[in-house]
């Protein structure tokens, strides 16, 4: 079995570590006997057949302006296409946003999303920075960092990942965190989040390798080193917030 | 009763007096109390009384002030411009401490000024934190800024880089024309927010292909072009984004270099030499021996020099001061502990930690001397550790030395090195609390052997404190 990475606009979105979750993806199914490639999809370049599991990071203000334009027409249309057919998807912040609707900064036009989830987010009047804590129902407790001025406000058509402990989430004012649509999950967690929340990194490896491969059950891990740096985030996230 | 003619002047020369006075007893009781080196609280006092504090004790310096700029390696290029000075018998004013925020900067001056508010020396070295440098260039009006480069450095803290790039190239906008704006022309985001400026530029870069890298780090930012977004392209590049850069689009490229850094041979975790020419002049080569390891270290005795030849100092004088330099306080240091040899260095950001794994790594082999990693999220670390990720790990997966973690968030640094693909039997995690971390990391290290102490900034004052408190270093403040 095999296993491929789509990391949307790596080398342009690509702050706060977030690549993290691509070398957790890719390790956690080699520690399982399967062969990861990553295919880094930059502007310009069309989304290949086959991938198993998108990742999209943040990035800087410069950049998403240039990625949001990229985005538009048959290169959103792919993404959407694939993640209904069943490809598992993690967008972190920027990512995140510029998968829903629209972002709409302070003092420029908006810029078009390509409409995977169903919210819509725009620029906030101050930064939300700290360890934050989420309890989701289907993945449990998740720690990250988050880092972001902008102001996340879901539709009807949209979940949200989870529900804050502590921090500020989506938008400071309706306790929700991020956002899932069937086996897409866009959050504002940094951290990097998969490494230290091993459980949503398999169920996105899970959903991914379902897709082309059937039934797919991973065998657990060892996942002491894991779970003790999650411990420690979470302790740190309620001393210091 | 007639007002008094005098009270305008006065009464200004009054309250500056107070704030010095405030400052220095302030800074005084700090010392005593042992809270470390007492530098950025009496500015803070000294500041709520004259808030014009600083720009009055900068403007009574005969020569004027420098101001050094950038996320890396700040401190060690003022450290040597100050040396450099003072080998040319200048008196320094300098927040020599680090400590460079607005206040500390303040504090610095109080320190150094007679209550009568006359500085006790000729010319200012002011290193400058980023989001403080647009501040203390307005309060200090510098004759000379020196940016050393612009690297990803504690984001949670600033705001994303371009931010930072907006503010400063703002700020160098209001300087009069005759201040000399010494800038590292191999950092495309410098040399781009320099362009055009109705300044005196000076650029200074590296040509020396022996110490190429590779690929570009994951760590390196600002890989696109300033102007029309392409991608850069490098026909070299040295340390993360820096080095002989161009646009392959727009035609955009490192401007030429007047002072120019060549010929450099690394000599591991003790030094460097590095020859330092000027732009049509080859009769001033001048050879450098310094005790400072490191590629990164190249660029900050070359930005030194191009300060201090600006500056006017005599060539000789230069070689002399540097080759007596000393690292600053934590940034590489040895100590003698226990029967054992322990390098420290301190690690804060990931070019910082990618140039000391390069360091650690350099003999061949992978890491093969061991290692205690030490991690906090304090406030001046920078809350978000998500930086870990940044960093190139993976070049310690070779190698068959220990790895052992400790700090606040020593656990995500076992699980960054985890996923580096480092080995289960050689990854030590620790406990978080660093005396105990220590204690049983050297333990481990055979008697007469070598270890290496990696910490960040919080983890690093803790460190020299458990240390100092068992007989091995002396406290900063001294140095």
């Amino acid at each position: 079995m095999n296993l491929t990475i789509g990391w949307l606009y790596g080398a342009k979105m690509n702050i706060y570590g977030d690549r993290g979750n691509v070398l957790a993806l890719a390790q956690r199914a080699r520690w399982r006997g399967i062969e990861p490639t990553v295919t880094e999809i930059g502007l310009g370049e069309p989304i290949p057949d086959g991938v198993d599991v998108f990742f999209f990071g943040g990035g800087q203000d410069q950049e998403q302006i240039a990625v949001s334009a990229d985005l538009q027409g048959a290169k959103g249309e792919a993404i959407k296409t694939a993640v209904e057919d069943g490809a598992a998807l993690l967008a972190v912040c920027g990512g995140y946003q510029l998968l829903g609707h629209e972002y709409r900064p302070h003092d420029a036009p908006p810029l078009p999303g390509i409409g995977l989830f169903d919210l819509v987010s725009e620029a906030g009047p101050e930064r939300f920075i700290g360890n934050a804590v989420v309890d989701s129902d289907e993945h449990g407790e998740l720690v990250g960092f988050e880092n972001h001025s902008g102001l996340t406000h879901l539709g009807s058509g949209a979940r949200p990942l989870g529900r804050v402990r502590v921090g500020r989430g989506n938008n400071g004012r309706d306790g929700t965190e991020g956002a899932v649509y069937r086996h897409a999950v866009g959050c504002y967690l940094h951290g990097s989040l998969l490494p230290k929340n091993p459980v949503l990194a398999d169920w996105l490896l899970t959903a991914g390798l379902r897709r082309r491969h059937g039934d797919v059950d991973l065998p657990p891990l060892n996942d002491e080193v894991e779970h003790a740096a999650h411990r420690s985030a979470v302790a740190r996230a309620v001393k210091t917030r | 009763m007639r007002p008094s003619s005098t009270g305008a002047g006065v009464l200004p020369r009054v309250r500056l007096g107070a704030a010095l006075a405030a400052a220095k007893l302030a800074s005084a009781g700090i010392q005593k109390l042992g809270r470390g080196g007492g530098t950025a609280a009496p500015g803070l006092l000294a500041d709520r009384i004259d808030p014009d504090l600083l720009t009055k004790l900068a403007g009574r310096l005969e020569q004027g002030s420098v101001v050094v700029a950038g996320t890396n390696g700040k401190t060690t290029v003022s450290r040597m411009l100050a040396d450099i000075l003072e080998a040319d018998n200048c008196r320094v004013v300098h927040n020599r401490s680090g400590s460079n925020l607005v206040r500390g900067v303040a504090a610095a001056f109080a320190a150094q000024a007679s209550l009568a508010g006359d500085p006790r020396g000729d010319i200012g070295v002011i290193e400058t934190d980023e989001a403080a440098f647009p501040e203390i260039v307005r309060l200090v009006a510098p004759r000379m800024i020196l940016l050393n480069n612009l690297f990803r450095d504690q984001l949670d803290r600033y705001g994303e880089l371009n931010t930072i790039g907006t503010r400063w190239r703002a700020a160098l906008e209001r300087v009069p024309p005759e201040t000399a704006v010494v800038v590292n022309a191999d950092d495309p985001a410098l040399a781009e927010m320099t362009e055009g400026l109705p300044v005196r530029r000076i650029t200074f870069g590296l040509d020396e292909r022996r110490h190429r890298l590779e690929v570009l780090p994951h760590a390196a930012d600002a890989a696109t072009c300033r102007r029309c977004g392409a991608d850069l392209v490098y026909d070299a590049l040295y340390v993360s984004h820096l080095g002989d850069w161009r646009c392959p689009n727009c035609g955009a490229a490192r401007p030429p270099l007047d002072i120019v850094g060549r010929e450099i041979i690394l000599n591991e975790v003790e030094s460097l030499e590095v020859t330092v020419g000027m732009a049509g002049q080859p009769g001033r080569d001048v050879p450098l021996a310094v005790g400072v390891p490191g590629l990164y270290n190249a660029y900050n005795v070359v930005a030194a020099v191009a300060a201090a030849r600006a500056l006017g100092v005599p060539d000789g004088t230069t070689a002399r001061a540097l080759g007596a330099f000393r690292a600053a306080f934590g940034r590489i240091e040895r100590v003698a502990f226990r029967g054992r040899t322990l390098t420290l260095a301190l690690v804060k950001n990931p070019v910082g930690f990618n140039e000391v794994l390069r360091m650690l790594t350099s003999a061949g082999g992978g890491l093969t001397v061991p290692t205690l990693i030490a991690i906090n999220d304090l406030a001046a670390d920078g809350r978000d550790v998500s930086w870990l990720w940044d960093v190139d790990f993976e070049l310690l997966a070779e190698g068959t030395a220990p790895l052992s973690t400790t700090g606040l968030r020593g656990a995500d640094m076992a699980n960054r090195l985890k996923y580096a693909g480092l080995s289960a039997d050689r990854l030590r995690p620790l406990d978080a609390d660093l005396r105990v971390a220590l204690e049983a990391f050297v333990d481990g290290v055979p008697e007469g052997g070598t270890a290496y102490l990696l910490p960040t900034y919080t983890a690093m004052l803790e460190l020299r404190r458990i240390l100092a408190s068992l007989g091995a270093v002396e406290t900063f403040w001294r140095q």
